[in-house]
């Protein structure tokens, strides 16, 4: 496929996945004007079927699905965005600092991270979830510091052979600041491969909100994320209503979508990079 | 010391290191949170005295280092407190549900373990092929959903009236249609029990197959490509020989490895499909008790997944060294 307005070859599954993405993005933001119904109100029978009325048909207590599928939505991306770019502000900025100033602060860091990832993402989120309060506030600080570690990892490992350069010594010796050499030498030499990570981790902060919601341990009703409805229709299964199958397809659908086009970009950003021929 | 030794005590010893801190991490990281055990019980409307005095009943108006201590103390020799919902001895409960804990997860690595690596074979012996674009399509998909979401899809399709399960039907002679739950209780024979499995098993097979496959994949083909197995192609040894004599050897300390850290992610999807089939073991229990906000058994069963989850990976590092035909011939 070529795109008039570029003169690079976009993919099929890059272009899927943007347009996805896209849609799915707008969707989110505008929220309160397309939603065809508001997010808590019984507008019609028990799990009805799709109609013309309700294009999804309605839920465990006849709220329109469609309606509460983009508020959930809205949701499900503010809370992943917010809890990513948290971790990657903690993550990237504490990976430079180790990077740069090495020594002892580099190996408390590092091993600080190493211990948060020995163990599983989503058991130290339960024992932190039993003892603090359940809002949104909380939930995204818990999945940005426990998603940090992976962008701590990788920042660090690219700024370290950043940090090495003659400009950064360059920096250095004409008297900067540490601050300087983070913000201004090591980050715009980083920013690629850490745009590319940013999709990887959107994804994960996606997938840990919905299955702390489908827990019962993320947003809680009447608000309700993707995760949330599913658990909310499940029962519905049995007797062959598809209801809880909408919102878990909403999930896996922005999870591809997005783990397309951050493929996509990791190719680019890689060829861009150029190196030894490559 | 024998370099070998060496390198694997070093990783004991590493292991056991981080197993206290994550201890440490587990106890004192949760006192650190804002919130209290005493009022957590009580509610919002307790008089401070009553508060008071619920803390010096249980203890916790002790500093938090020694309540540590004796934290430790007491897991180490099995005792784990009682719950504060309804005073039952942890130990005891977690006793009763890990064996279903490991059972479901056993079953899921016996299927998952040798499937990934026959596929992630083929996968790897027609790189590029149509058999590999196959394989990596449909797993690039099973990666991206959450495991309870692949529960739902799985229990939607296998338990309803539908083509899939007539079909399922008219091959095995019953009605083809599974259940939704998983009940297990004391006293089930071995084949009642996997039977009731059946469906959490699939999903579990489903979650970890993908990400086993593409790493054994990966692995292969890294050994593929290296100059040695060129140079053996070019002395003319037949394909076989190639792979068993060359290829094999080197490839086993990557797959072992890469098995090993599935069986860890193994361990955090059972806490979800148990949930969603009401399975009565472990990853239940904690759910149910971060719900009820029961301190004690939380950290208890946090522990027991965080041990077992580094244990593992310990596991695969040392496979990793033992296998490593490099390692073992010291220069």
């Amino acid at each position: 496929m070529r795109l008039p307005f570029t003169q690079t070859r976009l993919p099929l599954a890059a272009f899927i996945g943007l347009s996805l993405t896209g849609i799915f993005l707008f969707c989110a933001v505008f929220a309160q004007w397309i939603a065809p119904y508001p997010i808590d109100m019984a507008v019609g029978g028990v799990w009805e079927s799709p109609s013309a009325k309700y294009w999804l048909g309605t839920d465990t207590i006849g709220r329109d699905i469609l309606s509460r599928l983009i508020y959930g939505g809205q949701i499900t991306i503010f809370v992943a965005l917010a809890s990513s770019a948290l971790a990657f502000s903690l993550g990237a900025f504490f990976g430079f600092f180790a990077a740069v100033n090495g020594g002892w602060i580099d190996q408390t860091l590092s091993r600080i991270v190493d211990l948060m990832m020995a163990i599983p993402s989503l058991i130290v989120a339960l024992v932190m979830l039993s003892v603090l309060p359940l809002n949104l506030t909380v939930l995204i600080l818990v999945i940005g510091v426990l998603d940090s570690t992976r962008v701590f990892r990788l920042s660090r490992a690219v700024a370290v052979d950043i940090a090495v350069m003659d400009y950064v010594e360059a920096a250095k010796l004409r008297g900067e600041g540490g601050a300087w050499v983070i913000f201004r030498e090591i980050l715009p030499n980083a920013l690629s491969p850490l745009v590319a990570e940013f999709g990887l981790r959107f994804i994960f902060a996606v997938l840990f909100i919905s299955t702390l919601s489908f827990l019962g341990l993320g947003i809680q009703p009447p608000l309700a994320d993707w995760g949330g409805m599913v658990k909310e229709n499940k029962d519905g299964l049995v007797y062959g209503k598809s209801a809880a199958l909408v919102p878990a397809f909403a999930i896996a659908a922005l999870a591809i979508s997005v783990n397309l086009v951050a493929d996509w970009v990791l190719t680019r950003t890689s060829s861009l990079k150029g190196g030894r021929g490559g | 010391m024998h370099p070998v030794l060496k390198l694997v005590v070093q990783r004991l010893a590493l292991g056991l290191i981080l197993l206290l801190a994550c201890s440490a991490v587990i106890f004192l990281g949760v006192e650190a949170l804002p919130g209290d055990t005493a009022q957590a019980i009580m509610g919002q409307s307790a008089t401070p005295q009553a508060l008071a005095n619920m803390r010096e009943k249980m203890g916790l108006d002790q500093p938090p280092l020694t309540r540590y201590f004796q934290w430790l103390g007491g897991v180490l020799t099995g005792d784990l407190g009682l719950a504060l919902t309804n005073d039952a001895d942890i130990a005891q409960s977690i006793g009763q549900r890990l064996g279903n804990t490991l059972f479901l997860a056993g079953c899921a690595a016996a299927i998952s373990v040798p499937l990934a690596i026959i596929l992630g074979l083929i996968a790897a012996r027609h790189a590029g092929k149509w058999q590999d674009k196959l394989i990596s399509g449909v797993t690039l998909t099973t990666i991206s959903l959450p495991e309870f979401v692949a529960a739902y899809f799985v229990i939607f399709l296998l338990t309803q009236d539908n083509v899939l399960t007539q079909a399922i039907g008219w091959v095995t002679g019953g009605s083809g249609r599974l259940l939704p739950v998983a009940m297990v209780f004391p006293g089930m024979g071995f084949w009642e029990r996997l039977n009731a499995v059946i469906l959490p098993v699939i999903v579990l097979v489903l979650v970890v197959l993908a990400h086993m496959m593409r790493m054994t994949r990966a692995a292969i083909l890294n050994v593929m490509q290296s100059a040695y197995i060129e140079t053996a192609e070019l002395k003319g040894l037949s394909p076989m020989t190639v792979i068993w004599r060359h290829a094999f050897p080197n490839a086993i300390a990557p797959v072992v490895s890469v098995v090993m850290l599935n069986m860890a992610y193994l361990v955090v999807g059972v806490v979800v499909v148990e949930v969603v089939f009401g399975y009565n073991a472990l990853g239940q229990y904690l759910v149910d008790h971060v719900t009820k906000r029961d301190l004690p058994v939380v950290q208890a069963v946090g522990l027991i997944f965080a041990a077992v989850y580094i244990v593992l990976n310990m596991l695969a590092d040392i496979i990793g060294i033992l296998a490593n035909p490099r390692l073992r011939h010291p220069k």
